[in-house]
């Protein structure tokens, strides 16, 4: 299969769906040559069809677009608000977006979010850090500096998301994680050797047992294909990186996607369909859900995750939550016992309620 | 869960991230150093270290103990899961690579124990099992030189004449020979064979098979009852990653198992637990152990791809292979990587105690009967109809229509005109396998309706 093909000759072929306009583009899932138009069809269809199948909405359901105002959370909520009209589901839907407090990213990215707000006319609700927390990012990486300042900003935006969702009294959450995501979680989790993870990781909705369940309906879509679909419908959107995450390693995991992508690209659904298919014993044991003592959010140990780092940053012990050895003494005391290990992401990952992106 | 066992666990798979963190480094140096044992084997504080394994600094060994370590492993590994018992007769799969070189000289040295024991042993009660080797050339699937190939054969024998007594059987087969019951000049048509199929992984994975299936045919026929891989940890963390990579997430467990019952001849792999870099290394102290070095081609394609980047990876963290394999030793195996029950007085006692403790749990859920007639891995049921529904249509109704959806994309021809001329170039002996697998499935289908058929011939049907 050949990576690229010569520069197109103008008017030379034709679009092999509708045989009749001059194709525009190779799609970059399958490299068949489309027109503009076969390409936005496919492209909402194959969207349709994936909630269709996996039953993500119910007519009347209140639905929250968690919006970055990146190319992924821009396209979902123009495809979402397109289909529900034309489809009609049935749904309410609300843009729902999470202001970290970082100055020169967030700020500039919120602006996109409100210009969408009026463009595709979806309300939107903003939930910050600072009214949460009573902390923005750029305090807490003046506290802590750049190291594990993802583990925080990952953990607060995660519950940021629900509890803005819980405001909005939506009955669930519909993410922009495509399938170059899921496929780079997939392989993330098998190289860090999270077994819990990786069996859920690959599901299209999930939190089903809690309050506001999740769901993607980019769980196959290319990211190039979004990118192609915003790019082509002139979309509104932000893409600059996050000033804090430099990440490199997540960086490498998705350079050798693009990479596999390039050689065969049907190789990220080839992940996506392995990821479904492992054979992880239902009986391995998965934590026991509970609520947080302190903030009732859920949570498997006594405090909540998010709890547990805020209590550091509130008492000057930042790292009080970073590593395997956090924890929470029976009296309600939370200890770091022995050396706190001062580990990449990996150690934490460990730990079941910790970072989750997905 | 393999890495569990040993050195893994103390020196490598959770640390290796924390070295590059100097605060806790200075800690671990004030802890470790600081004192005589600086300059000595950790484990017998005599001799001076020589290496550095997987753990760096924690596994500073000296020569011997760094040998023993390893061949703990493997024997472990044999021990645990019965993988050579005495009455056995095992092949061991030799490339000359450090991998196989290890593995050889391991079951080399197992065998001379064993031929000591039975020696001084009067009433010579316990049998001592039969070592054979067997060297694939593939040099007629590349283009260099023969005399390259002739030299590495020669040295191959020199290799296996130096490890006795007891002598070894040595089978230099070539792969185009497995074509041999088909009764054809097997070059022209493994040329053929490879040439048909257009993905370049595709055509390495054929190959692979096309191996292993060889290694079969040579043990059934001269009576061998294992096949030893030489697969260590690095190649089994590649191969998860390719086989995930490839959708082939489903069937991955079921290769990566100390042992695989899938074959007439089981397969084993006492090396699951030793890194490359370790056997490597050994291979390197030890001047005993001679590599032939053969120009395998490097690995292109997917392949070639992923085993750059687990290179990577390995580089950045030491344990990072470990925890790959870990990872995928926890999803659950099939029932045919089950260590079969010995109940033979032959075997001593304590491999089958041993065997009562690791024997994997039975799971109801597990019995899956179809398998790729291609690759050989099991079918998820889910897919298996839906494969054959789309193409059962054809003229052809073929065995070759449930292969796995990976073996259907990357080696068989997508046009399906082609289909009866591709067929036609695989050899005899994976569509007998096929063949006879489809009638097992009949007759088990059979089995079901026995008392309502009025007739016992299978022909009337």
């Amino acid at each position: 299969m050949e990576a690229d093909s010569k520069p197109k000759k103008s008017g030379a072929r034709l679009c092999c769906v509708c045989n009749q306009n001059r194709a525009a583009l190779k799609r970059p899932k399958t490299l068949e040559q489309i027109c503009r138009e076969c390409f936005y069809a496919v492209f909402e269809e194959e969207i349709h069809q994936v909630i269709l199948e996996n039953q993500l909405f119910k007519p009347g359901e209140r639905i929250a677009i968690g919006a970055s105002g990146g190319k992924d959370s821009t396209v979902l909520a123009y495809v979402l608000s397109e289909l529900n009209r034309r489809h009609n589901y049935g749904l309410d839907l609300f843009l729902l977006s999470v202001d970290e407090g970082i100055t020169g990213y967030r700020d500039d990215s919120l602006e996109t979010v409100k210009r969408n707000e009026l463009q595709y006319g979806l309300p939107l609700k903003i939930v910050s850090y600072k009214d949460l927390y009573g902390w923005t990012m750029d305090e807490i990486v003046k506290m802590i500096g750049l190291k594990n300042n993802c583990t925080f900003c990952g953990v607060f935006r995660r519950q940021a998301l629900d509890r803005g969702a819980a405001l909005l009294k939506v009955d669930k959450v519909a993410t922009g994680h495509n399938a170059d995501d899921i496929a780079e979680t997939v392989l993330l989790n098998i190289l860090r050797g999270d077994i819990a993870r990786l069996s859920r990781c690959t599901s299209i909705i999930t939190g089903e047992d809690g309050p506001i369940p999740r769901c993607k309906p980019f769980k196959y879509t290319y990211e190039k294909e979004i990118v192609m679909y915003a790019y082509f419908k002139k979309l509104d959107y932000f893409s600059t990186e996050c000033i804090y995450s430099p990440n490199a390693y997540r960086g490498f995991a998705r350079e050798f996607i693009k990479d596999l992508e390039r050689m065969r690209p049907r190789a990220i659904l080839d992940i996506i369909k392995s990821g479904e298919d492992f054979r992880i014993s239902t009986t391995t044991k998965m934590p026991e859900q509970g609520t947080c003592e302190r903030c009732g959010y859920i949570s498997s140990q006594k405090w909540c995750k998010a709890c547990v780092l805020l209590e550091g940053l509130n008492r000057g012990l930042p790292k009080l939550g970073i590593g395997r050895n956090q924890g929470l003494n029976s009296d309600g005391s939370i200890s770091a016992r022995g050396p706190v290990v001062f580990a990449q992401t990996k150690s934490t990952q460990r730990i079941n309620f910790s970072v989750s992106t997905l | 869960m393999a890495c569990n066992s040993s050195t893994c666990k103390s020196s490598g798979c959770y640390e290796g991230y924390e070295a590059e963190e100097q605060a806790k480094s200075k800690t671990k140096a004030a802890v470790n150093g600081g004192n005589s044992c600086q300059n000595l084997c950790v484990k017998c504080k005599v001799n001076e270290p020589v290496c550095c394994g997987i753990g760096g600094e924690n596994s500073r060994f000296c020569k011997d103990c760094f040998k023993n370590n390893l061949y703990g492993k493997f024997k472990q590994a044999v021990t645990y899961n019965a993988m050579i018992t005495p009455p056995d007769k095992v092949l061991v799969a030799f490339s000359g690579g450090p991998s196989s070189r290890v593995v050889l000289q391991f079951v080399h040295e197992m065998q001379y124990k064993a031929q000591k024991n039975y020696d001084a042993n009067k009433d010579k009660s316990l049998p001592v099992f039969g070592v054979g080797v067997a060297f694939i050339d593939e040099s007629s699937t590349h283009s260099f030189a023969s005399q390259h190939i002739e030299k590495a054969i020669e040295d191959i024998r020199l290799i296996v004449s130096n490890l006795a007594p007891p002598s070894k059987e040595l089978f230099v087969v070539p792969i185009e020979s497995i074509f041999s019951s088909d009764g054809i000049d097997g070059k022209e048509r493994l040329k053929e064979l490879l040439d048909a199929v257009s993905d370049v992984t595709g055509k390495e994975d054929l190959l692979i098979h096309l191996r292993i299936l060889l290694l079969q045919k040579i043990a059934s026929e001269n009576g061998y009852t294992r096949i030893v891989l030489g697969s260590c940890t690095s190649r089994i963390a590649c191969h998860v990653i390719s086989a995930t990579v490839k959708g082939q997430g489903y069937s991955l467990s079921a290769d990566i198992q100390y042992v695989d019952l899938r074959w007439e001849i089981p397969v084993v792999l006492p090396l699951r637990d030793c890194p490359a870099q370790e056997l490597s290394t050994l291979c390197s102290l030890d001047g005993s152990l001679k590599i032939v070095e053969l120009l395998n081609g490097p690995c292109s394609g997917i392949n070639g791809l992923v085993s750059s980047f687990v290179k990577v990876l390995q580089e950045e963290n030491p344990s990072r292979e470990c925890t790959i394999v870990r990872t995928a030793g926890k999803l659950t195996p099939f029932h045919f990587n089950r260590v079969p029950e010995i109940h033979d007085s032959n075997v001593p006692s304590a491999t089958r105690r041993h065997q009562k403790r690791y024997t994997l749990k039975p799971n109801g859920s597990l019995s899956s009967d179809s398998f790729c007639p291609i690759c050989n891995s099991p079918l998820k049921k889910s897919n298996f109809p839906s494969s054959l529904r789309s193409h059962g249509n054809q003229k052809n109704p073929d065995l070759f229509a449930s292969a796995c959806s990976s073996c259907q994309f990357q080696i068989l021809p997508k046009d399906p005109s082609l289909m009866e001329e591709f067929l036609s170039l695989l050899p005899q002996q994976m569509i007998t396998k096929a063949k006879h697998r489809d009638q097992g499935a009949f007759s088990l289908l059979r089995e079901q309706i026995q008392e309502f058929l009025l007739s016992d011939g299978e022909n009337e049907i």
